[in-house]
């Protein structure tokens, strides 16, 4: 039997999986995750991987992570900072040093800590014997060893056998938590199915790891994090990506058309490509096409034809796609277009996440070319978001960007599954056959869109294109009266969105000294820092918008109601820059960071105290 | 594809005609496709409401506006990519994507042999006058090397493309060549294209009378269009000329021009049509053939069998959706890894 170890309780720990790209980290990320899951916990993830597929091994560029952040508490983000960090090699622990608490526990695979190692991950000095290292609970494990002999009885070469270290990680990680390893097992069942060797395998390394943890002395307190407090119902481990594809998915069912994708490999967009190409028995058809145009493009034509069209991007396919998106304006055809934002400008950082391309999503066509803009604001909610694009797209006959990010796309939180029953109805405002007062650009005169003439109905043959058209006949005119009047009926019937969207809420009082202004993925960590705060008796309150075009109707009433406004966003202020046009009289502070990171609790909350003690510099 | 066919002779050209005035020039070679085209749709057995015409830009692309059926004016070489997803979200519908050089062979290029070689059901007229015709004369990819317009004061120094060598070499599976002062050949082509299962591409060589008049005038006047076009028949052998004694043979697997009754040659050594060929060596060597040495092929020159996209596309669909057990949305939600929290 082992020792008798301490156990303590934790309202949240953040555990940080980092090793080579090919070390299997993500896998035991998600197999740490969905554990957790199943016990209960909140949970927040977010994977951090290199843009290259295997970039040279043991090198700080091939790092790749996974952080998982656990809670009885709710957790929002995937923590700034581990508690526990696995480092498989010497580059994941430099990657990582500054990414973990004082104190924290560090589980390092002994057996890569050599020369050779050091020299490829920089460092000059052993890390292990300088003073780098003090202050934190370091476990040398000698897991590649450990994972060869266990490994030896399956008869695996040791390439295989290699592969089988994440899960003596994940082993000792089972007891570390006072997992059943049972669930482990579940896990590896799952995954490796009908190859029983490896399932053997694995099982038996998992086990390894398992004892290990369980007999060393530099373990020697456990932690207990209890099921979540507040949340009840079915759940599912959900990162945006997916939950993107399924609101569309439940849009186009909700509405009674087929889902048609139109699309092209991008990071971090492609998942949902992928996704959508596997649900074809939901009556969905992805088409990837040869370029971010004709992605575009056939969706356009899709819609042309009746179907929810959607296509799905990054900000440079976007940049592509603003020709076509003009044409779904002026041919007012409906069509949702997902930008996955990643870091830019040009290819930037495929990999890591920003908020840069707002502007391009507001302004970035020819013409007066409005388009509603929406945001997702956590991993889960890109179901809710997907699914209000696809409904605005089609009840409004206009195109809607809908913006995600990398950080969102492929993070993940709990999702609490809804039924389909209880989503909001979805109308089309479809023609009936033959019916004579048919006209092209005829307006509904509540909403102002025009109405949706299928090819294949009868008696409503009809011409649209990219040339101006007369109001009400669709007739093409160069008429300048007519094109004012065409303008403004695009413009209005966009602007009309606001009687349809839900008004803003505020987090915390109505009033107060200082609200905080977010909008899309960075809701996670500012409404923690926010939360905190408020819990110190500042006066403090958090508005995060996920109606960007138009603005929700009570903006300014919630503006007004402070004292002082910070605009925060992962980019240079292209929102705050929005707001300032649209609201003159109001002064909007900015805290902005471009790293390819989202913001950190800690650095937000020094942030807001600095302004709320009246030592913020403006303009720094 | 069903295309909701219905029995031919039930529509007129009548049909298709809607009142609004046609705006390119007068003795522009557009007006014969036009009217070539309300004349055959009728003959198509489609129903009126399942036409659909996609367009680009240019003077070609002007085209649904002239026509009563549902249409599409696009933007600049993306006629190809909307029709993709107008056809695969619709197989039903007869679509059919007017174009032109600059949009087709420029700046859509990509679009133009991706729906090539995926196959997709739809009829494609390029209108080719080897022109920029809207923009006022400015050189295309089909200009013929050496022509002097406003962007080549001193002449094109560009190797102009053949479509129909794009075509092959996108592995399309339908290409005909007509000229707009035959609608007779015309009608027959763009039937036959019509009823292509599959991408078809009919080049209408088509004057410009503003920016390119008579381009194709050594094709296509009426002295010499009898030496210098071949009109291609399926199963019949390569003859042309006005004396129609000239033939088409292979010597040592290379094309050349003969007379029958010189030098021993008789109709059985020359080239015997065959369209459907599923190699389409022959096809490629018939689309290159030019002036001064050869005739220019008219007429269907490949007419091959291939799987089209779009069926398959539904075919797959259909079959996921006869197997699987995730029925709806509400199935797939509760599919896989789900973790059921009670409250305490």
């Amino acid at each position: 039997m082992g020792k008798n170890p301490k156990i303590v309780q934790r309202e949240d720990v953040v555990v940080k999986f980092a090793g080579d790209s090919g070390d299997g980290m993500q896998l035991t990320g998600s197999q740490f995750s969905d554990t957790s899951a199943f016990i209960g916990n909140d949970l927040s993830t977010f994977p951090d991987y290199p843009s290259e597929i295997r970039a040279p091994q043991g090198t700080v560029a091939g790092v790749s992570g996974f952080q998982v952040h656990i809670g009885h508490k709710e957790v929002t983000t995937p923590g700034d900072q581990a508690d526990v960090l696995v480092a498989m090699n010497p580059a994941a622990l430099k990657a990582n040093m500054k990414w973990i608490k004082p104190g924290a526990t560090v589980i390092i695979d002994i057996d890569n800590f050599d020369n050779k190692h050091y020299k490829k991950a920089g460092y000059e000095e052993d890390p292990l014997h300088d003073d780098s290292l003090e202050g934190y609970n370091v476990v040398k494990a000698p897991i590649t060893n450990l994972t060869r002999d266990t490994a030896k009885q399956f008869g695996l070469d040791q390439k295989t056998a290699d592969k089988t270290r994440n899960q003596f990680v994940a082993g000792m990680l089972y007891w570390l938590f006072n997992r059943d390893i049972k669930l482990g097992e579940d896990f590896l069942k799952d995954k490796f199915k009908s190859k029983e060797n490896l399932v053997k395998a694995n099982m038996a390394v998992l086990h390894a790891g398992y004892n290990y943890a369980e007999t060393i002395e530099a373990l020697s307190t456990t932690f207990l994090v209890d099921p979540v407090k507040n949340k009840k119902g079915l759940f599912r481990n959900m990162t945006g990506n997916l939950a993107t594809a399924w609101g569309l998915l439940a849009a186009a069912e909700k509405a009674g058309l087929k889902l048609f994708l139109g699309s092209y490999p991008i990071t971090p967009a492609t998942e949902i490509l992928q996704e959508i190409a596997k649900r074809k028995h939901l009556g969905a058809v992805a088409f990837q096409a040869e370029d971010e145009i004709a992605g575009i493009c056939s969706a356009i034509g899709a819609s042309f034809v009746g179907r929810l069209a959607v296509t799905t991007t990054s900000g440079p396919g976007l940049a592509l796609k603003s020709e076509a998106i003009g044409l779904a304006v002026i041919t007012e055809l409906p069509l949702v277009i997902v930008n996955v934002q990643r870091g830019g400008p040009s290819t930037g950082l495929p990999t890591k996440t920003e908020q840069s391309d707002l502007m391009q999503a507001l302004y970035g066509r020819n013409g007066e070319s409005p388009a509603i803009v929406i945001a997702a604001s956590t991993p889960a909610n890109c179901f809710d978001y997907a699914f209000m694009a696809a409904k605005l797209a089609v009840e409004h006959m206009t195109p809607v960007i809908l913006l995600t990010d990398s950080y969102l796309a492929n993070g993940s939180e709990l999702w609490n599954i809804p039924y389909t029953k209880d989503l909001p109805e979805i109308t089309p405002p479809l023609v009936a056959d033959n019916d004579e007062t048919y006209q092209p650009y005829l307006r509904d005169p509540e909403k102002m869109n025009r109405f949706w003439a299928i090819p294949g109905q009868e008696g409503l043959r009809h011409r649209v294109g990219g040339l101006e058209k007369e109001d009400v006949t669709g007739m093409v005119s160069h008429d300048p009266m007519n094109h004012q009047v065409m303008v403004t009926n695009r413009q209005k019937k966009v602007e009309k969105v606001a009687d349809y969207i839900p008004q803003l809420e505020i987090i915390g009082e109505p009033t107060g000294d200082l609200l905080v202004i977010g909008w899309g993925g960075t809701y996670g960590g500012l409404i923690s820092a926010v939360t905190d705060l408020q819990k110190t008796g500042l006066s403090i309150s958090l508005v995060q918008f996920n109606y960007i075009h138009p603005l929700p109707k009570n903006t300014e009433q919630v503006f007004a109601g402070f004292n002082k406004r910070i605009v925060c966003e992962i980019n240079m202020g292209q929102f705050a820059y929005h707001l300032r046009s649209k609201f003159q009289q109001y002064e909007f502070l900015q805290h902005n960071k471009v790293q390819g990171l989202p913001f950190f609790i800690a650095e937000l909350k020094e942030k807001f105290i600095e302004i709320l003690e009246g030592n913020h510099q403006p303009n720094e | 594809m069903a295309e909701g066919k219905i029995e031919t002779g039930t529509l007129t050209r009548q049909d298709f005609k809607l009142d609004t005035t046609v705006k390119w020039c007068a003795g522009c070679g557009a007006h014969a496709v036009l009217s070539t085209i309300m004349n055959a749709l009728p003959e198509t057995g489609v129903k009126k409401e399942n036409v659909v015409f996609v367009s680009g830009i240019g003077c070609s692309s002007r085209f649904p506006y002239y026509i009563n059926a549902y249409g599409f004016h696009s933007l600049h070489g993306r006629a190809s990519a909307i029709a993709s997803g107008v056809k695969t979200a619709n197989p039903n519908l007869s679509v059919w994507v007017m174009t032109g050089d600059g949009d087709s062979m420029a700046i859509g290029g990509n679009h133009f042999i991706h729906i090539i070689r995926r196959n997709i059901n739809v009829n494609i007229i390029l209108f080719n006058n080897k022109i920029y015709g809207l923009t006022k004369g400015q050189y295309s990819p089909t200009t013929p090397k050496g022509s002097i317009t406003k962007t080549s004061p001193d002449g094109t120094i560009e190797n102009p493309f053949q479509p129909g060598e794009l075509t092959m070499g996108a592995q399309g599976t339908f290409f005909a060549r007509v000229v707009d002062s035959d609608p007779k050949m015309m009608k027959d082509t763009i039937l036959k294209a019509a009823a292509h299962r599959g991408t078809s591409v009919v080049e209408v060589l088509l004057n410009c009378v503003i920016f390119a008049n008579d381009v194709h005038k050594s094709i296509t006047g009426k002295d010499v269009r009898d030496d210098h076009q071949i009109f291609l028949r399926h199963g019949e052998p390569m003859i042309f000329g006005k004396e129609r004694n000239k033939g088409i043979r292979y010597n040592c697997n290379k094309m050349e021009v003969v007379t029958i009754g010189e030098n021993g040659i008789t109709e059985k050594d020359l080239i015997v049509h065959d369209a459907t060929d599923p190699d389409d060596s022959t096809h490629y060597n018939l689309v290159r053939m030019g002036l001064p040495e050869f005739p220019v092929a008219m007429g269907v020159v490949r007419a091959a069998e291939s799987t089209v996209f779009e069926s398959l596309m539904h075919d797959q669909v259909q079959e996921a959706q006869k197997k699987t057990k995730l029925k709806t949305v509400d199935d797939l939600l509760r599919s896989g890894n789900t973790f059921r929290i009670d409250d305490e």
